[in-house]
C-alpha cells in the first residue's frame, strides 16, 4: 500500500496509535506560537498552524545537551575519565513536520554522517525516527522552497506525506520505511479516486503560491574566490546586528560548541548550538581572528549556504526556504535578496 | 559505533620547560589502556586534541613521530585557558587525548625526494615529528637531502635543543640554526631571520618538495624566496591553525571556504591555498 485516506475524525485515535509505539513529536501551540514536543495527550497536536517558530532540528541536534559525564574527585579511581551519557535511542515518530524542514535534516546528514566519521548522536537519532510529514496547502508569503530545489509537498526528506483535504488527508508512502509503517496502520482507508484527484488538485495549487525570487542554477558555475571579494557583502552586512537569530531559526545550520561544566566534583561536557554570527566563534588562543569583521561574519553564513556547501558536496543549497530569518530578522536582512546579489552578478554562462 | 568525541585517558609522564620564557612545555604522554595506543596510530603532520576534563580541549600538534613508541608529546604555548591550566600540571595527573586528527604530510609524495623544512618558533612540532620519521633507519633511504632552517627570537626561545644539537652533528641531515639576535658572543649558529638564512642557505628546488611552518609574518616573507629558488606552488607545504572544537569537520568552525582546516587540513600546499578565500 503506497496511498491510504486518513479521516479528520480518526486523526487524533491515530496519534494516540502511534503514541503507543513510538515517542511522537508534534506542533503543539505555545502562546501564539507553535513548537514541536513530544505529545503526552494526543489531543495536544495542533496541525493548524503554518510553521512553527523554531525549527524541529532540535529534535536531532538539541540546543543544550549532555555529552559526557566526568568526576574530578582526587580519591575516585576513575577521575578524569570521561563517560558517555546515557541516552534514550527509543523509536521516535514526528508527526506533521513541514516538508522543508524534514529536507533541511537531509540537507545536514551530510555533516554529521560521513564515510570515515560519524556523529553518533546525529546518526542514531536519524535511524531511530520517522518522519510523518504534513504537506503545505497554504504556504507563507516569505517561503521560496521551490527556489531551492523543493517545493510545498516535496516528499525528499519524508516517510510519510500527508496532504489535507476537504474532510481528512490523503497520506502517501514516502520512503520503504514508510510504506511498511502506511501497512501498519488499520484505522487508514483506501483512498479513492476523488480524494486522490483532490489531492493532486491541492499540490498543483500550493505549489504554484510558492514564489521564486531567485535561481541559485548559477552559483555552482562562479568561482568561489570570486564570489568572496564581491564589493556587496559590505552593503549586506550593513544593518546586521550579528544576533544570530537567523542561524538560531534555520534548519540547516548546525555549528555549536562544546564546554564543560563542573559542579563540586561532578562534571560534564556539553554541547551547545553555536553561531557563525558571533566573533568568539572563531577566535584563536593568540588573539587572531580570521573573521573578527562583522561583514566577514555575515558573508561565511550566505557563502557557506550558497557556495561553499555547494562545491563541496555537490548537492545544496544548504537552504530549504523556509523563511524563518526572513520573518524574524530584526533588521530586515532577507536572504532571497542576498541570494539575488549572489547570483546577479555571477558570470552566467551564455 | 565509535564515539569521536570521546578520548582515550592518559596519564602525564613527564613535563619539560622547552624555552627561557617558560611559555612553552612540552607534555609526555602515556596511554591508561596499553591498547589505545595502536588505535591512535598516527602520521607525522597531524594532530589531536588535548583534553582536560573541567576545562575543555585544544587541539595541538603531535610532535612524536610515529617511529617512536609507547608515549606520544605535545609541546604546548600557554595562551588560554585549557593551556594554563596544563602548564599547571603535575607528572602523574590523568587527562585525555581525542585523535589523531587531520592530514598529514604528504609522505607518499615525498619519497625519493629532496626534502626542506623551514621553521619558525613553536611552530617546530609537527616539523620535529617529521624530521624524527625521515631520519629513522627505516625510512631515511626513502627520502633525498633533508634540509632544515629553523629560527627562533634568540637561543633561549629554540625548541628541543638537545636534539638540534645531536642532529646538527650528523651528516644526513643539513641544519642551519638561526636566531633573530643574540647577546651571546660565541653563538655558533646563525644570525638572522628565517626567510634571509633561507636565502642565504638556498637549499636546492630541483627534486624538491619544501615544508614551512611558522608564524605569518615569516611565512609571508619566506614564499617569495622559495619561489625564487624555484618551488612551484604545488611543491610548498604548510599547515594551518584555527580555533577547533570538534576535530572531525563537523562543528562549522574552521573553515576556509569549502576546507575544514581539522579534517581535509591541517596540511595545505600553496596551490590549494591559493584557490581558496584568503580567510585565516
Amino acid at each position: 500500500m503506497k496511498e491510504a485516506y486518513l479521516a479528520k475524525d480518526t486523526l487524533l485515535p491515530l496519534v494516540g496509535l502511534l503514541m503507543a509505539r513510538y515517542r511522537v513529536a508534534a506542533p503543539v501551540a505555545v502562546g501564539d506560537y507553535h513548537q514541536f514536543q513530544i505529545l503526552t495527550q494526543p489531543e495536544q497536536l495542533d496541525l493548524t498552524y503554518r510553521n512553527t517558530r523554531l525549527s524541529p532540528k532540535d529534535l536531532f541536534h538539541p540546543q543544550s545537551e549532555k555529552l559526557f559525564r566526568f568526576s574530578t574527585a582526587a580519591d575516585d579511581p576513575d577521575a578524569n575519565i570521561l563517560k558517555e551519557v546515557e541516552r534514550d535511542q527509543g523509536p521516535r515518530l514526528v508527526f506533521g513536520i513541514r516538508p522543508c524542514d524534514a529536507r533541511a535534516l537531509r540537507l545536514v546528514d551530510v555533516n554529521f554522517d560521513t564515510a570515515d566519521c560519524q556523529d553518533p548522536w546525529w546518526v542514531e537519532r536519524r535511524r531511530n525516527t520517522l518522519l510523518v510529514g504534513l504537506g503545505c496547502t497554504a504556504p507563507c508569503a516569505t517561503c521560496f522552497c521551490s527556489a531551492v530545489g523543493s517545493g510545498p509537498f516535496d516528499p525528499g526528506g519524508l516517510d510519510l506525506v500527508l496532504t489535507e483535504l476537504a474532510d481528512g488527508y490523503a497520506v502517501a508512502a514516502a520512503s520503504e520505511r514508510g510504506e511498511a509503517l502506511l501497512a501498519d496502520l488499520d484505522l487508514l482507508s483506501a483512498l479513492d479516486q476523488d480524494r486522490a484527484a483532490a489531492a493532486a488538485e491541492v499540490q498543483k495549487t500550493a505549489a504554484g503560491t510558492v514564489a521564486r525570487p531567485f535561481d541559485p542554477t548559477p552559483l555552482g558555475d562562479k568561482a568561489m574566490t570570486e564570489l568572496f571579494q564581491s564589493p556587496f557583502w559590505e552593503e549586506v552586512a550593513f544593518s546586521c546586528i550579528n544576533c544570530g537569530t537567523c542561524t538560531f531559526l534555520c534548519p540547516t545550520c548546525w555549528c555549536f560548541d562544546i564546554q564543560d561544566e563542573v559542579q563540586k566534583d561532578a562534571g560534564v561536557r556539553l554541547r551547545n548550538w553555536d553561531s557563525c554570527m558571533f566573533p568568539l566563534f572563531t577566535l584563536h588562543g593568540s588573539g587572531h581572528n580570521p573573521r573578527q569583521q562583522k561583514p566577514q561574519r555575515v558573508r561565511q553564513r550566505f557563502m557557506h549556504k550558497f557556495k561553499y556547501y555547494i562545491d563541496k558536496y555537490g548537492d545544496g543549497p544548504a537552504c530549504v526556504g523556509c523563511g524563518r530569518c526572513v520573518q524574524f530578522c530584526p533588521v530586515n536582512i532577507d536572504i532571497r535578496q542576498v541570494v539575488a546579489l549572489m547570483t546577479a552578478r555571477c558570470v552566467c554562462p551564455a | 559505533m565509535k564515539n569521536p568525541y570521546l578520548p582515550y585517558p592518559v596519564r602525564i609522564d613527564s613535563i619539560v620547560t622547552e624555552t627561557e620564557d617558560r611559555n612553552l612545555k612540552t607534555f609526555k604522554l602515556v596511554f591508561l589502556n596499553p591498547e589505545d595506543e595502536n588505535k591512535f596510530a598516527y602520521q607525522a603532520g597531524q594532530f589531536a586534541e588535548l583534553s582536560v576534563p573541567g576545562l575543555g580541549e585544544i587541539p595541538i600538534g603531535i610532535a612524536t613521530s610515529p617511529t617512536e613508541k609507547g608515549f606520544i608529546m605535545f609541546t604546548v604555548n600557554k595562551v588560554g585557558k585549557v593551556s594554563s591550566h596544563l602548564h599547571n600540571m603535575r607528572p602523574g595527573d590523568v587527562m585525555g587525548v581525542r585523535g589523531p586528527l587531520g592530514n598529514w604530510y604528504p609522505w607518499d609524495k615525498l619519497k625519493g625526494k629532496n626534502v626542506v623544512i623551514v621553521g619558525g618558533g613553536f611552530a617546530f612540532t609537527t616539523l620535529r615529528s617529521s624530521i624524527v620519521y625521515m631520519l629513522h633507519p627505516d625510512n631515511r633511504a626513502d627520502f633525498g637531502g633533508i634540509t632544515v632552517v629553523y629560527g627562533a627570537r634568540n637561543p633561549g626561545m629554540l625548541l628541543y635543543k638537545d636534539e638540534l644539537v645531536a642532529w646538527e652533528k650528523r651528516d644526513d641531515i643539513l641544519l642551519h640554526i638561526t636566531v633573530d639576535g643574540t647577546n651571546d658572543p660565541n653563538w655558533p649558529y646563525n644570525v638572522g631571520f628565517v626567510p634571509a638564512i633561507t636565502k642565504t642557505k638556498a637549499p636546492s628546488s630541483d627534486n624538491a618538495y619544501a615544508i614551512v611552518c611558522g608564524p605569518p609574518i615569516m611565512i609571508k616573507f619566506t614564499l617569495p624566496v622559495l619561489t625564487d629558488l624555484g618551488f612551484a606552488p604545488d611543491r610548498i607545504i604548510t599547515s594551518l591553525e584555527m580555533r577547533m572544537k570538534c576535530g572531525i569537520g563537523m562543528c562549522g568552525r574552521c573553515n576556509i571556504g569549502t576546507e575544514y582546516v581539522c579534517k581535509d587540513g591541517p596540511v595545505f600546499t600553496f596551490e590549494q591555498l591559493s584557490r581558496l578565500p584568503n580567510e585565516y
